[in-house]
């Protein structure tokens, strides 16, 4: 029998460069090798030898997208070396900082990266030819999740304001109030946004998933947290690389992972969302009801939903947190450093980013280990993809190849985390 | 009528994060009025519609890391009327630059157990050591505001507008308060190229150089300020090896405080 191979050689609409190739014999996929060619950047290596503060403005460049996940991840594994206590006030700019982060990066995926793909444009702004309002509203809520983080963070992309111990400088109680008219706006436009969404037509494909996320005993999980799973873990952020174990395959800069003794995890909105449905702010709780979306969620289409649910927890967390805003005496703690390891694991918009860190008595990092949720997912998106072709073998090349790219982007795969994404490469009889 | 064609815009992506490209889509207030005004033929980022070249006016990110990128910008080049690179990466090689101080087959080794699978070169280089730049962003990230610049200064047929003094003016001339003397905060003001729109200092932090040297930075006297204010050999070094470390003036300020 003759084989087929089908080949998306540039990945679009994700960020950074890959390329998939599947075989398939007859009805049957044989293989499936999601490649990655970013270049590698070796951050990991060249951190060791640099000062333990300056780690959240390097990792900071990992990713343009999620500056925010790296930086977070970074200051809370060295605030635990050093055993610094953090004041709450704090703590609350932190998570709202995070909140902009992910309303800036799920509503860039949501409106100009993946809904195309249900509509059938090739991006945004062609689809802005025809949806106008849709397109508009998105960028209006994106800039107010950048608003965020400027104003947080100095600017969007690679903030400048966040340090071990705190921040640079605090916002005053007015300067934050000045965000909670655009942030109500925010508000109603992403309970829209859910009803919009939710009304799409999803290809009919569910996954018994091994999701793993953060889960926080009183609120939706961002910065802090235990690591649990659907399938059995739960211990403390430190006991990551027990769990959660990392090889190098020869088809990708990236690392793969898997979960010891079991498969590959799925990280995520919807591991997040399904093993933390009942921490959920109210509103963000009653537009799931209202979308229809069951507690747990298994279907990766539908990731387009429940990221437009934590859009709507994001702007409803940000409004809470200013209105009890109150500004801390200092922005940051004098933090000394001290020999040891720490751990840092946050949730990042497309999953848990996990951070390890050694440093010596004078501060000088000695080891460093960063696991990107993309490098961890691009498993989960392989087998996806196994599952999803075969059915759907009997399809032309361009229509296969075409969902085939909208079941990776629906993990948002953020490839310069570690790496760059798509090619297709279908290879069938 | 016909109406005029509209010049081609294609974005390029090497070694980066994806930040300086990020900062057209985060451009919200703008980008439907630039799609209305450029074609944005090439963005695979935003768009699976890839229209073929030759492209009028091409944006360069990232810097060339392995052999096949070091083919690939003379194909851009090749097909690329106006090249602009943006920011630190494509301009002076970024972050990714620090293997160029260390030795890159142990670094591969570090990160991956198997490292003959990955292919790159020993150094990280900008863009402008491969091909001719019609024109170079800093910053890492660029900013918005010069990136809008130099596209509405392509579209008009004129050079854009984009300082090449030092961080240090832009400052005094916004009137904000100076970190160094109010605080004795170390700031690279003095040497940084200007297009931030001074935020650190805003925000009571010294300059850390993301946007690279200005034209003829006299950073010999900045490091000499700093030993002045305590600072080690050391951390002098790691000052100015962070994401300009390539940049010709910053390379010898660290490099003279290598042990
Ligand atoms: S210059 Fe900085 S922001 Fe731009 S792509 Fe490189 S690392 Fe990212
Ligand atoms: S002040 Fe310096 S480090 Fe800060 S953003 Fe501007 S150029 Fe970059």
């Amino acid at each position: 029998m003759k084989t087929r191979t089908i080949k998306v050689d540039y990945l679009a609409r994700v960020e950074g460069e890959g390329a998939l190739y599947v075989k398939a014999r007859g009805d049957h996929v044989e293989d499936v090798k999601l490649k990655i060619f970013e270049p590698p950047r070796f951050f990991e290596a060249f951190l060791r030898g640099r000062d333990f503060r300056e780690a959240p403005d390097i990792t900071a460049r990992i990713c343009g997208i999620c500056p925010i996940a790296y930086q977070m991840g970074a200051v809370h594994a060295m605030e635990s070396i050093c055993n610094v206590m953090i004041d709450p006030r704090i703590r609350l700019l932190r998570r709202l900082i995070y909140c902009g982060e992910w309303i800036e990066s799920h509503v860039l995926h949501i409106y100009m990266l993946h809904l195309p793909d249900f509509l059938g444009y090739p991006d945004a702004i062609q689809m802005a030819k025809d949806h106008p309002e849709a397109v508009q509203r998105a960028l209006r809520m994106k800039k107010i999740g950048n608003g965020i983080m400027t104003l947080l963070g100095g600017r969007e992309i690679h903030p400048i304001n966040v340090r071990v111990g705190g921040f640079y400088k605090t916002p005053t109680r007015r300067e934050l109030s000045s965000l909670t008219d655009d942030l109500k706006w925010g508000l109603e436009a992403a309970i829209v946004t859910v009803k919009l969404v939710s009304t799409l037509n999803f290809q009919n494909f569910e996954q018994d998933y091994e999701f793993v996320c953060l889960r926080h005993p009183d609120e939706y999980p961002l910065n802090e947290g235990s690591l649990v799973s659907n399938k059995g873990i739960d211990c403390p952020i430190s006991q990551y690389d027990a769990n959660l174990i990392e090889e190098h395959v020869a088809h990708s800069t990236a690392l793969q992972t898997t979960v010891k003794g079991r498969g590959s995890a799925h990280l995520g909105p919807m591991a997040r969302y399904s093993l933390n449905y009942d921490q959920l702010t109210p509103l963000a709780k009653n537009a799931a009801v209202n979308a229809g979306l069951e507690k747990t969620c298994r279907n990766p289409f539908k990731s387009i939903i429940v990221r437009a649910v934590e859009v709507v927890f994001a702007f409803e967390e940000a409004l809470r947190i200013i209105k009890e805003y109150d500004q801390p005496p200092c922005p940051a703690v004098d933090v000394k450093p001290r020999a040891g390891t720490g751990y840092g694991c946050t949730e990042a918009p497309r999953g848990i980013c996990y951070h390890r860190y050694t440093i010596d008595d004078a501060g000088i990092i000695r080891d460093a280990k960063i696991v990107s949720p993309t490098a961890v997912n691009q498993k989960t998106i392989e087998g996806d993809l196994r599952y999803f072709i075969e059915p759907n073998l009997h399809l032309p090349d361009e229509k296969l190849k075409w969902e085939c790219e909208q079941a990776i982007r629906n993990y948002y795969p953020c490839i310069s985390c570690s790496a760059h994404f798509l090619k297709l490469n279908i290879e069938r009889a | 009528m016909r109406a005029p064609k509209k010049p081609k815009l294609a974005v390029w992506k090497f070694a980066s994060c994806d930040g300086c490209q990020l900062s057209l889509l985060d451009c919200e207030d703008e980008l439907l009025a630039v799609a209305g005004a450029i074609d944005i033929a090439y963005f695979p980022e935003a768009s699976r519609a890839m229209v073929k070249g030759p492209y009028d006016l091409s944006l360069v990110e990232g810097s060339i890391t392995t052999p096949h990128d070091a083919e690939r910008i003379h194909q851009i080049r090749r097909q690329s009327k106006f090249l602009v690179t943006i920011g630190a990466c494509a301009t002076s090689g970024g972050i990714q630059a620090l293997r160029n101080f260390k030795n890159v087959r142990e670094f591969t080794s570090l990160v991956y157990a198997s490292p003959e699978f990955i292919s790159t070169l020993d150094k990280s280089t900008p863009i402008s050591g491969h091909i001719k730049v019609d024109f170079e962003l800093h910053g890492c990230p660029i900013s918005k505001e010069q990136l809008l610049e130099v596209i509405s200064a392509y579209l008009n047929g004129r050079k854009p507008n984009t300082p090449s003094h030092a961080l240090c003016i832009e400052c005094k001339r916004a009137g904000i308060v100076c970190v160094m003397v109010a605080h004795g905060t170390p700031c690279l003001g003095p040497v940084t190229h200007a297009g931030c729109g001074v935020i650190c200092p805003q925000y009571d932090r010294g300059c850390y150089g993301c946007f690279g040297p200005k034209e003829t930075p006299n950073a010999h006297s900045l490091a000499a300020s700093l030993a002045g204010a305590g600072w080690s050999k050391d951390e002098i070094m790691r000052v100015f090896r962070t994401y300009n470390a390539e940049a010709p003036a910053f390379r010898k300020a660290s490099t003279s405080h290598e042990d």
